[in-house]
């Protein structure tokens, strides 16, 4: 057996300086989210399509010469290819262009009816997390019982009032359902961050509730705010396209993809590619959208990864 | 637990309490009456407007539709006339229903097998075969997937009927629609599920014991990854309902959900009014329904 003596051990010069050196180069936040996001490549060629996706319904339109709106009655449900890239539908209309206005007006409607209902479902969760007691109880009674039915049912019952026609009314009816839940959401959230360190020092600092509200705690409820934006866009998506499909969408001269299947859908069986071409773009979009999302919940918030 | 449902209860009421005055004021805030017509003299849309009691005050006629709706009176339709709004619904729901069953059925019997094999298969090729079929469900709208299936399957190859509603042939396309968008939710909930079980200590108890692998999945795993399962069954209800509004449509099936969409293109309002509302009250009772039983399987509920 070895015995070691003293002088088998060698002292080292003490250099506080190398243990404190940083061997990792420091990252921020969003550098880390960016690092998760990237490991998942179903995402991030999701992300990728869906930018190509908006570049077309942004620039898709002026490619052509033709508008969405005017009916050639020489031209009537062309094939696609020649002339019309996407042929034209039973009105002579040229299909590229309505697909791609009508992707504008179902993408418009989809971020801004899920933006709008966040931003006001947020503040609405913050305050009744932030204060509890009867505000609590008044508001989450109301969450409860507006959620016991369906959005979709009140939906339809706000697009009969509101008048179907318009991006502005869909969101509207978008808005006054959406809220309920991204306040939930909010309220659980805030009621695990309120007992934090930094909340306690803000109030001792003398913040005033709304600043807390506003600045410590919503802020860190928006990583899985965002996540949950990001499955709420597909979501409207297809409400708009479902309501489209009964009748309440976005008036018929107006295109939206819903607009779209719903017209296409009686004339499939003679002209398949109006049916098929909205079809591919509302899907691709839907999938797109739900494997970004399932990517920046993993990215975002480890707790829900699985 | 008496105290439980009881709670459940009164939020159960109170919903379909908001969703009436909530229909019915929309319903009054729309612009004009029913009744407007030029070719129709102004004291004949009197005599009508008094027949339905419209010439009263907003309040009254409040107070008298609820009335009527705890009466289970939901009124008569306008476009069909004479005929009283439950008689549309007793007629037609039973078609939806034996529709939404089957799908329901259809779904959650796949949806639980499929998320339970793909557990099994974690990050091996069935699992993501099965992820794949559960992301389809997500990307393919039943109005998109739909007439895609009438027309390969009725059109093309001609083995299925297009449309209509009666013999078991009829059935199949709709009902696998419906089911699709739940199926592949439930693939993915029970998938999720079943690898938060696989982790807990009392497999790895079980597994030391030396139970056979079938039996710890059939006895410990599924039991308890059920319970989410369980807890979605009032959302999957509400999702059957909306989706037969769409596939009644492309099967022209005679069902509710065909129903409520043509009163709603028609302005049918009392039709409009008395479906949501039932919708509204079956819904009710299915979550309710959902919750007591879960409480009773769940005592950790019922308890907090």
């Amino acid at each position: 057996m070895n015995r070691f003596l003293p002088d088998d051990f060698e002292a080292l010069p003490a250099d506080s300086f190398d243990k404190e050196q940083i061997v990792r180069p420091p990252t921020t936040y969003l550098k880390d989210v960016w690092r998760n996001f990237k490991k998942r490549k179903t995402a991030l060629v999701s992300l990728i399509i869906l930018a190509v996706i908006v570049l077309m319904v942004i620039f898709g339109p002026m490619m052509t010469k033709y508008n969405y709106y005017s009916n050639d009655y020489g031209a009537v449900n062309q094939p696609p290819g020649g002339e019309h890239l996407f042929g034209t539908d039973t009105l002579g209309r040229d299909m590229w262009a309505r697909v791609w206005v009508g992707g504008r007006v179902s993408l418009i409607i989809a971020i801004l009816a899920t933006i709008i209902p966040y931003a006001i479902g947020m503040v609405v969760g913050g305050i009744s997390g932030y204060f509890g007691g009867k505000v609590d109880l008044v508001i989450m009674r109301l969450v409860d019982i507006m959620l016991g039915i369906p959005s979709m049912i009140y939906n339809i019952l706000l697009m009969i009032v509101l008048g179907s026609g318009n991006i502005l009314t869909l969101v509207i009816a978008f808005t006054i359902t959406g809220w309920l839940s991204a306040a939930r959401t909010t309220r659980g959230l805030v009621l695990q961050l309120k007992t934090r360190e930094f909340v306690m020092a803000s109030e001792t600092l003398g913040a005033s509730p709304g600043r807390i509200i506003l600045r410590h705690l919503i802020p860190n409820t928006l990583g899985i705010s965002v996540v949950g934006m990001t499955m709420t866009i597909p979501n409207i998506i297809f409400s708009e396209a479902f309501l489209s499909f009964i009748g309440l969408g976005v008036a018929p001269p107006n295109p939206s993809w819903g607009q779209l299947i719903k017209a296409a859908s009686e004339t499939f069986k003679n002209y398949p590619y109006q049916f098929t071409i909205p079809c591919a773009c509302i899907s691709i979009t839907l999938l797109c959208f739900n494997l970004l999302g399932d990517g920046l919940r993993d990215a975002l918030d480890p707790r829900l990864r699985t | 637990m008496s105290r439980y449902i009881a709670r459940r209860a009164v939020i159960a009421l109170l919903t379909l309490f908001v969703l009436a005055t909530a229909t019915f004021f929309l319903v009054k805030l729309l612009p004009g009456n029913p009744f407007l017509n030029d070719k129709v003299p102004p004291e004949i849309q009197q005599k009508q407007m008094e027949y339905y009691g419209l010439d009263k005050p907003v309040v009254i006629q409040y107070i008298t539709y609820l009335k009527n709706l705890i009466q289970g009176d939901l009124g008569t339709s306008l476009k069909y006339i004479g005929r009283k709004v439950t008689d549309v619904i007793g007629e037609s729901f039973p078609t939806s229903a034996v529709l939404g069953l089957i799908a329901i059925a259809f779904s959650q019997l796949c949806g639980l097998t499929f998320g339970i094999l793909s557990a099994q298969f974690k990050n091996r090729w069935p699992d993501y075969l099965l992820m794949l079929i559960a992301i389809a469900g997500v990307a393919l709208p039943s109005m998109v997937i739909g007439p895609l299936l009438r027309y390969a399957f009725g059109v093309r190859l001609q083995i299925l009927p297009v449309s209509g509603w009666g013999s078991w042939q009829q059935v199949v396309l709709p009902a696998f629609v419906l089911s699709l968008s739940n199926l592949a939710s439930t693939t993915r909930n029970m998938r999720a599920s079943m690898l938060g079980v696989t982790t807990q200590d009392y497999i790895r108890t079980a597994r030391s014991k030396g139970l056979p692998p079938g039996k710890i999945i059939m006895r410990h795993e599924f039991k308890n990854s059920m319970i989410p399962i369980v807890t979605n069954l009032g959302p999957t209800i509400a999702t059957m309902i909306m989706g037969s509004f769409v596939v009644e449509q492309i099967f022209v099936i005679p069902g509710l959900g065909k129903h409520f969409v043509n009163a709603v293109n028609t302005l049918d309002y009392p039709l409009v009014m008395g479906i949501t509302i039932f919708y509204g009250a079956f819904l009710v009772t299915m979550s309710l329904l959902v919750d007591i039983v879960y409480g009773l399987v769940d005592p950790r509920i019922r308890l907090s």
